[in-house]
Formats: structure tokens, sequence, C-alpha cells
């Protein structure tokens, strides 16, 4: 199946929405939503761990876990090493992702903590859920699904976009989300839905929402 | 089968470990590069810090205050929370002089309680003293005087403050008052003031319109009758009417509370005895909400 940018940018911000079509990086949605400058500085982090996570996914994907095929060579074969009929893709896949995507974060948390070290501490602990956040290796696993490209999964600068996209929508729904818990905050909500709860009720809104994106421009997923 | 697993997972340890030894020394690399110098002075100033993030030194939260006293660009006695104890530890980790400390409380300066004073319209709208200041100075009938929302004592980070339900007024709870001065900031209508504790004598009123609008307005607003003036024993009157309101000097009052007793409307208060007595209570006996 030929996926171009645009399909892409549409399905990963707005169809598919990883926080509110699939329900992935709950923690920091809810954690740093509670002031707008938070989430913008947490979105840009996760569009940022997002991208470059997914470029490299999926080079240690072709490269080094799926089987030698005609379009990419698998390099454990090259060094030597028995390679199995369907690849490493089954034994090495979640474990190389995580390793990927949590040095990522390590060098993102260095940059940020000397470059811009307000934000730093405004994030706190939600900098490193980054690591574990579902939503980052979602992406990375969502790149190499069978629907996008049966043998291959996506192409590295597709797959990088595409984890840019769903950086952006991650974004956009965290402004979103802020700018109403900005205001929840000052209402009269009952005691017993204080905080999370009304939260989590306004989440749920705002998904039904985005529901009606579903099949934008023709465009499925 | 066996030797099949065990070759692919030899292989598969020996292409994650040299995976992760060329992440190790990538990292590595990359710490010698965004290495952030941290004085070791600053981590054990911010553990004798309060924590509260009040603001009250004037820094952005205790980060910030820790930050800047450790690189020597803050006076060490600037955390009203924390008091002489932390201004002690401050001085003893940076080795400076302590300065001396002043004791100080919010006071609370309306008694326009819902006896006292009634409504000019029903506000219906955010329960915060802000907004309903937005709306036409809110709805009490005196446009200086306490609106019962209780901003300040959802504001205060301590828990001293608490709306009373019977009168409407906040009240200051002295034992866990930190005078960090949040309420005084978040009150709209600056009724709330950071004062010495030992100054026992205050007029508990804002109000600065003449006294025939005062008394349609509240029951014990000040008139600015003068007779406060006229009874002061101080050279020259430690209290002042200015504006229609009578006004205590801090530096020269004695809080004597003479003016208190000959205040017709009773707009002045006096917390000498609040206060000896709650000297006069024990630790176990601390004042409740």
């Amino acid at each position: 199946m030929d996926v171009g940018y645009v399909e892409l940018a549409i399905g990963s911000i707005l169809i598919s929405n990883f926080v509110l079509a699939k329900f992935l990086g709950f923690c920091p949605f809810f954690g740093v939503t509670r002031k707008m400058s938070d989430s913008i500085g947490m979105g840009l982090a996760v569009v940022f761990v997002m991208t470059l996570a997914s470029a490299a996914t999926t080079l240690v994907y072709r490269n080094l876990l799926l089987p030698t095929t005609p379009q990419h060579t698998n390099l454990l074969g090259l060094l030597g090493l028995p390679v199995p009929e369907g690849g490493y893709v089954l034994i090495l896949k979640t474990i190389s992702y995580i390793l990927v995507i949590a040095v990522l974060v390590q060098f993102v948390e260095m940059v940020l903590r000397k470059s811009v070290p307000a934000l730093y501490r405004a994030l706190g602990i939600y900098l490193p859920l980054i690591t574990t956040n579902c939503a980052v290796f979602g992406v990375a696993l969502l790149n190499t699904e069978a629907w996008r490209d049966p043998a291959n999964g996506l192409p590295v600068h597709l797959a990088a976009f595409n984890g840019f996209c769903g950086g952006l929508g991650f974004m956009l729904a965290m402004l979103l989300m802020s700018s109403i818990r900005e205001r929840l905050a000052e209402y009269r909500v009952p005691k017993s839905l204080q905080g999370l709860p009304i939260a989590f009720i306004s989440a749920g809104l705002m998904a039904l929402a985005f529901m009606g994106f579903t099949k934008l421009f023709g465009i499925t997923g | 089968m066996t030797d099949l697993i065990i070759t692919y997972a030899g292989a598969s340890a020996i292409a994650l470990g040299t995976l992760a030894v060329l992440f190790g020394v990538i990292l590595a690399v990359a710490d010698r590069f965004f290495q952030v110098h941290v004085d070791p002075r600053q981590a054990r100033i911010e553990e004798a810090l309060p924590r509260a993030n009040c603001g009250s030194c004037g820094f952005g939260g205790c980060a910030a205050y820790a930050e800047a006293l450790a690189k020597g660009r803050a006076a060490g006695n600037l955390c009203t929370p924390g008091g002489p104890g932390v201004a002690k530890k401050i001085a003893a980790i940076m080795g400076i002089e302590v300065a001396v400390f002043e004791p100080k409380v919010a006071v609370v300066k309306c008694q326009g309680s819902y006896e006292n004073t009634h409504n000019r319209f029903r506000y219906i709208g955010q329960p915060d003293c802000r907004a309903a200041t937005a709306t036409q100075y809110g709805q009490t009938a005196c446009p200086y005087g306490c609106l019962s929302l209780g901003t300040c004592a959802r504001a205060c980070p301590f828990d001293a403050m608490v709306m009373d339900d019977a009168s409407g007024l906040p009240r200051v709870l002295e034992d866990r008052c930190t005078a960090c001065g949040t309420c005084a900031a978040v009150c709209p209508k600056n009724i709330i003031e950071i004062l010495p504790k030992e100054r026992y004598v205050h007029v508990l009123c804002r109000n600065l319109d003449p006294a025939r609008l005062t008394r349609q307005a509240c029951k014990v607003g000040c008139i600015a009758c003068h007779q406060c003036e006229k009874v002061c024993p101080v050279e020259g009157s430690a209290i002042h009417v200015q504006g229609n309101l009578a006004v205590v000097d801090m530096e020269t009052c004695i809080s004597c509370g003479q003016c208190v007793k000959v205040c017709p409307v009773n707009c002045i208060g006096d917390f000498r005895r609040v206060r000896q007595d709650a000297g006069k209570r024990t630790a176990d006996q601390k004042e409740v909400a």
C-alpha cells in the first residue's frame, strides 16, 4: 500500500490521534496538562523523541531484525551471526525498541537540563516517563504494522514523518486538554469529581468529538 | 531444536550487547558536552527550605531561592515561612551571618460580616473574589469590603486561612500562618496585610468613603470621627485619619488599646489577648480550623 505524507499527517494527527483515538500516553496527558506552558514544553519534547525514535527504530527494524531480502540485508547475518527464518523480529523487536527509546530520552533530558533548566524542572518526573510512554513505543510499533506495508514496514523518512505527526497530534490533544483544565480549575465542580475524575470525563468527551474525524478525506486509520 | 534456540539467544545477546555498548558510549560523550555544574551547597540549602514554593522570598520558588543563595546573590533571612530556624540553617550552610527576624502574620482588615453589611445584588458567577470584583466591584454594599468567596483561603499554601461560615469573613489561624503573603497578593480588594505580630492594634476597615456612605454600607465601617486620634497617648498621635479612614502608624503605635475603647463603631481590633492566649497554649493545644 502506497502511503503518502498527507495520509500519514491527517491519519496520525486527527483520525488516529494517539491520545484520543488510540488511548496511548495517558500518563503525561493527565499529569502535565494542569498548565498550558507545561503541556507545550512536554508536547515539544514528545514530538522530538517520537520523531527520532521512529527513525531509529525503523533503521533497527529494517537492518537488524528483518531477514535478508532483496531490499535490505540483515547486518547481523553480515557479521556472521545466525539469522532465523523470520528474522529477529519476534525475538528482539520489543527489547531493542525500548533500548533505543530509553537512550533517546536520556539524551533529551541532558539537552534540556543544560539548555532550558526551567522546562526541565517543570516537567520533573514526566520527562523520564516518556521512556515508558506507550505512545512513543506505540508509534515505533505502528510504523511496522502489517497494514501499512506487509514485508518491510514504512521507509525511514515516512516513519520519521509519522512519528513527527503522532507527536504533533499528542501535543494538540495536550494543548486542548490544558486549556480546558485551566478553566475547569476555577469552576464549581462537585467535590468527588475535582481534579482527575473531571479530567477523565473531559478527555472522554474530547475523544467522542475526535471520532468525527473517522474516514476524513477517505483516509482510513 | 534446543541448540538452535541457544544459538539464536546467543546471537541476540551479542547483538543487543553491542548496541547497548554503542549507545552507552554515545551517552557518555553527550554527558561530557552537556554537563551542568551544580553547587553541592545548593542541594543542602534546598533541603533546609520548607519547599512550599510560596514566593515570599521574591524568587520563583524554593529551588530558585536556593540557587540564588548558593551563588551568593540573596540574603539569608528572606524565607518568611521558614522563620528564624531556616535562616539559621542557611547561615550555617553558607557560612554567613544571620540577620534579625521579625515575626509577622496576616491580618484581615475588614469586619464586613453577613450581619454588619448587606449585598447590593446577587452574584452568580465564578466563585472567586477576583471575578466578583470585576463585576461592579463585587456584590457587597461596601465597595472596599470582603466578598466572602474564599479566594484567600484557597490560595493559602499552609491551610492557615479558613472562611467562617457564620460571618462570611476569612479567619487567620495565627499558629499556622507563616506570613508568606500569598493571601495578601490574591485578595482583589487588598484587605489582607502582612503585619508584625508584636503590633496588636489595627484598624479593621478599608472604607475610604465619607461617613454618610459608610454608615449606609456597613455597621462597623470607619466613619473618620477622629475620636481615636484625640485619645491616643503617643506624642503626635500614632493613629491618623487619612482619606476618611483611620490608619495606625506601625512605627509609633505602642498597642495600648485606648483607641479601641473609644471607637464608636468598634472598627479597631485588639489582638493582644488573642495572641497572648495563643502564646500560653502548649504544642498539643494548637488552634485547629
